[in-house]
């Protein structure tokens, strides 16, 4: 226990489901915390806000989740003056004990005796070779189109992937009125049968994960399971017109659109955690690397706390109650008293989340073997378009069979998106082809800055 | 033919941003992206491929939708709101970079 600071300066990144309940924890608490949030809003990508002049009612926009969606922005909006909230900035370095943040006029360094993160999550993406003509998107990506700015990706869609978000989307988009022609899921129908004792565990979310399936076959929705997807067709200068993939009874069909919303998923922005030295460990079941935490969301380093998606997907309703837990703890540390059953309670609710989502990684498993299949001509690395072949090459030329090592030599992982959207797929085709375990590949390392920056930021005045 | 279509919230105030130069209408409270993409099929050329690009991820993790200033700064298309009069270029000013493809 050290002595409580006159005012402890507690830092949160992101203002999604855990850093809202986190800010309101310590508020509750008499700190006021900096709230750092890229988002133009609050709300993170989940509970992502429309522009003000929009008007779609919260049922609209969230459907079964309307009402934690409402609750969430209220707490927030009561705690606009409670707190020192700066939106549209980017955290993108933390070192020497201070965090180091971008605005779009500005830079700033700040201290802190205890730092939050709250980073959440982007979309887990398997390459499709294909994938890098105008109009294939991230599932969240088609979600955020949709949610926030009352669009659909395009005027014929396929959702192709795997994962809760490939039915609430695809759903989603079919009651907003867009043209949803297949969902393509790659996990076989099976996998989710044996994955129900896990997904008990939350009945609701399950039920509600039913009823999404439900409600796209009424809409005449062609839904497939166990395919495998081949290729994106497309052209270069106007983009997707169709996918062509493998049904779970082995035949090859193809089905034009000029959309696709792709993923598998989620995972956890963990580049800050990265950056922070907190220690991380393999999570077989997710087969991603993850920041350590004890069960109230302390990491490896001293002041450092972590929480929600950012950490491990557990979804939104476990990042409300690991949010607050986490603040919780950090408030505990600096010497502020804290309610120690509160703390217990919400442990229990992250454990039964945590159960849930062991099953929907059973239900809708990663499929690490198309990695090892994509052909050499694939492109693997969207931003820099290198292909499969290329890693390939490099592997044989250099013996490269690390992350790094490997990302040095062909630049997959070295592009704009830092790796974010190839990483995963990458590791998993060295694995393969090395005849090594995933782990053994390692992790690319998380580097400052962790989104490009523009030279022209220049120091608060 | 656009790449977007609009399924509601169109009774917006329609605002006028330029493009390479040319009109683009669009409505308040659009992102760059969905004004450009409400309109055309694509944002800009890839740098390592033949292909043209259209964005991808939407939340600022990709980088895909970079657009520009006449000033040269450098916007994601993604997530900056369209406003009345801004100019902007598809394609970096001032700078003429070899196709790596």
């Amino acid at each position: 226990m050290v002595e409580p600071r006159i005012i402890p300066r507690v830092v949160i990144v992101g203002a999604g489901p855990a850093g809202t309940r986190a800010a309101e924890a310590c508020v509750q608490a008499g700190v006021r915390p900096i709230v750092l949030d890229e988002g133009r809003r609050d709300g993170g990508q989940i509970y992502r806000r429309q522009p003000d002049n929009f008007t779609r009612p919260y049922a609209k926009l969230y459907g079964s989740e309307a009402g934690r969606a409402q609750a969430l922005h209220e707490t927030f909006d009561g705690l606009k003056g409670a707190v020192d909230y700066r939106p549209e900035t980017l955290v993108w370095n933390i070192a020497g004990g201070h965090i180091w943040t971008a605005s779009q006029t500005y830079a700033d360094t700040l201290p802190f005796d205890a730092l939050l993160l709250c980073t959440g999550a982007t979309d887990r993406l398997m390459p499709v070779k294909g994938w890098q003509f105008a109009g294939s998107y991230s599932l969240g990506g088609a979600q955020v189109a949709l949610k926030s700015q009352a669009v659909s990706i395009g005027h014929k869609v396929v959702f192709m992937g795997s994962g809760p978000l490939l039915y609430l989307v695809a759903s989603q988009y079919v009651e907003a009125g867009a043209n949803v022609v297949a969902v393509l899921d790659t996990a076989h129908y099976s996998a989710r049968i044996k994955a129900l004792p896990d997904l008990l565990a939350v009945p609701s979310v399950l039920w509600n994960g039913v009823a999404l399936t439900m409600k796209l076959k009424r809409a005449g929705v062609a839904v497939h399971n166990g395919i495998k997807p081949l290729e994106i067709k497309g052209n270069a200068d106007s983009g997707v017109s169709g996918v062509r993939f493998r049904t779970g009874a082995g035949a090859e069909q193809e089905i034009i659109c000029d959309a696709v919303a792709m993923g598998h998923h989620l995972r956890p922005e963990t580049q800050l955690a990265d950056l922070a030295r907190c220690a991380f460990a393999f999570d077989p079941g997710t087969r991603q690397w993850l920041p350590k935490r004890d069960g109230d969301g302390r990491s490896s380093v001293a002041g450092v706390y972590l929480a929600g998606d950012g950490a491990k997907i557990l979804g939104a309703r476990s990042a409300e109650a690991s949010g607050r837990l986490a603040a919780l703890a950090a408030l505990g540390d600096l010497g502020l008293p804290v309610d120690k059953g509160e703390m217990a309670s919400l442990r229990g609710d992250v454990g039964t989340y945590a159960k849930f989502a062991r099953g929907l990684a059973k239900a809708f498993p990663w499929p690490s073997e198309q990695a090892s299949q994509l052909p050499d001509d694939a492109i693997l690395c969207r931003c820099e378009g290198v292909t499969a072949g290329d890693l390939r090459g490099v592997m044989r030329e250099t013996g490269a069979k690390e992350a790094n090592r490997a990302k040095a030599f062909s630049r997959v992982g070295m592009g704009r998106c830092q790796g974010r959207y190839c990483g995963l797929a990458a590791a998993e085709l060295i694995a393969a082809e090395a005849g090594v375990p995933v782990e053994q590949v390692g992790r690319l390392r998380g580097q400052a800055p962790v989104k490009p920056l523009t030279i022209a930021i220049g120091e608060e005045q | 033919m656009s790449r977007f279509v609009r399924l509601g919230e169109t009774d917006r105030p329609a605002i006028t941003v330029h493009v390479d130069g040319a009109p683009v209408e669009a409505l308040e409270g659009d992102t760059l992206m969905v004004a450009l993409l409400s309109q055309g099929g694509v944002l800009r050329q890839s740098e390592f491929g033949p292909e043209k690009r259209a964005g991808f991820c939407l939340m600022g993790a990709c980088q895909d939708c970079w657009v520009w200033t006449e000033s040269g700064d450098r916007l994601r298309a993604c997530s900056t709101l369209a406003a009345s009069g801004q100019r902007i270029l598809t394609s970096q000013p001032g700078a003429s970079w070899s196709n790596h493809a």
